[in-house]
């Protein structure tokens, strides 16, 4: 079947998709961006959260059918160059070893939040939806509630709250 | 495989009519897990997301009518006050990902034994709605499990909502995992306190074919509080409350526990439960805490 949806602000069609086939695969292997990564497949680990109309989700759960019509937007979609959020994107970041990077981004990098790096782009995107909305830095407690969906095998997690808590500082004026 | 896709509830109805073998499927948290790792493969997928009214809830009367599209995440964000045992037990399901799609319709459609709705549900007496082209059917919660992730749907039918009554004292869910968050229950209590009718419903999750009451539990309650006075739970009505519910339970041994820790667990969660549903009575919570 096809699907038409939009991905990162383009319209996008997938041809010959699956019926059973996920809305990870239909991104990764059909409209090739490989940056939601592919795990467990059973929504267990995280590495492929995505944003669904701007809530964020598991790619591997959402049946390709089901993004008919709807906005995706993906880990590339938060860099400047990817398009989609641009609207809300820090400024500044436009030379330099990190430009292109979102703040969410740069402070995973700036914090050493990244090891293997397989985690980081599902991180990054539930990171961001917890940061966007929220007033000034949250509570330790509500940062591992957001991101106790997202399996790092690596990190121990303290740098990925370290970038959370840094991404939160920055956008509040305190950092 | 064929990917139905159905615009309105009618058009849902009618195609589930013509190919009871569908296989329904709304946040996929459970349908795509089966397809992804092919532990079975649908004849084909009805997707409901499309159909706006599923994602509605209503107060009708005494209850609120959560319709079948409703996540967990705006089940907590919108009827914490409302449904507070639902609400807690939505809370410990899967991660931020997994509430922002999965559903109480569609916990009640799985049917798994361990489903972290079935415990609050039961306890304050929902009712299912299952509607096809025939009708509508209201299903009591009791009657809707028949046997391990088996319900009482006929093929044509669909779950339309799921009527709750809205709290009427004190509601809690309790749940047993090896950590916070991505849990399937090894076991699971809830308790509601209904003191207007004097009632005390229960839940038991993950610890029997189906999740089930424990009516014997719930009869010795009614009858050991002091509703009258608020006087203070009476640790031995307590335990013997634990006591009585781990008895309804029939629990096996399998990977997430053995039968004989889920009927202590059960016991223990059970006291724990009804402690902090009594406190709440007494202190004048009629609610309970959200």
């Amino acid at each position: 079947m096809r699907v038409n949806l939009t991905v990162n602000g383009r319209p996008m069609t997938a041809d010959d998709v699956w019926e059973g086939e996920s809305l990870l695969y239909v991104l990764r292997e059909r409209l090739g961006l490989p940056g939601a990564k592919n795990a467990c497949e059973q929504g267990e680990c995280g590495s492929c959260t995505v944003y669904l109309d701007d809530t964020p989700v598991c790619a591997c759960l959402v049946a390709a059918g089901q993004a008919e019509g709807r906005e995706v937007v993906t880990v590339e979609g938060l860099a400047a160059s990817g398009g989609g959020l641009d609207g809300e994107l820090g400024g500044g970041l436009n030379s330099g070893p990190n430009s292109g990077l979102n703040d969410v981004q740069r402070a995973f990098v700036d914090a050493g939040a990244v090891q293997c790096g397989f985690c980081t782009p599902g991180l990054v995107v539930q990171a961001h939806a917890l940061l966007t909305g929220a007033d000034g830095v949250p509570p330790d407690a509500d940062i591992r509630e957001a991101l106790a969906g997202n399996l790092c095998r690596c990190t121990g997690y303290e740098k990925i709250l370290d970038a959370v808590r840094l991404a939160a500082a920055r956008r509040a004026g305190t950092a | 495989m064929d990917f139905l896709r159905p615009l309105t509830w009618v058009d849902a109805l009618t195609l589930k009519a013509e190919r009871p073998e569908a296989t329904p499927i709304q946040g996929g948290t459970d349908v795509m897990v089966e397809i992804n790792l092919d532990k079975g493969r649908p004849a084909a997928l009805l997707d409901l997301t499309p159909i706006a009214e599923l994602r509605e809830w209503s107060r009708e009367g005494g209850e609120i009518r959560v319709g079948a599209g409703v996540t967990y995440s705006r089940l907590i964000a919108e009827l914490g006050a409302e449904l507070p045992g639902l609400a807690q037990a939505s809370r410990t399901v899967g991660s931020p990902q997994i509430r922002n799609r999965g559903t109480v319709a569609g916990n009640l459609g799985a049917a798994s034994p361990a489903g972290d709705s079935h415990p609050p549900l039961l306890a304050c007496g929902a009712v299912v709605e299952a509607e096809s082209v025939r009708g509508t059917r209201l299903i009591p919660i009791g009657e809707f499990y028949t046997g391990v992730k088996r319900n009482a749907l006929a093929p044509d039918e669909l779950i339309r909502a799921v009527r709750v009554p809205a709290a009427a004292g004190p509601q809690y869910f309790s749940k047993i995992g090896t950590r916070n968050a991505m849990v399937i229950a090894v076991c699971s209590f809830a308790v509601a306190l209904d003191p207007s009718v004097r009632r005390v419903g229960t839940g038991i999750g993950s610890a029997a074919p189906t999740p089930r009451h424990a009516p014997r539990a719930e009869d010795f309650a009614a009858g050991a509080l002091d509703w009258d006075g608020r006087g203070p739970l009476d640790p031995g009505a307590a335990r013997r409350f634990g006591e009585l519910v781990a008895a309804s339970a029939a629990p096996i041994d399998d990977v997430r526990g053995r039968a004989a820790y889920r009927t202590h667990a059960l016991a223990v969660m059970a006291r724990r439960a009804l402690g902090w549903a009594w406190d709440d009575f007494r202190a004048g919570d009629r609610r309970g805490s959200a």
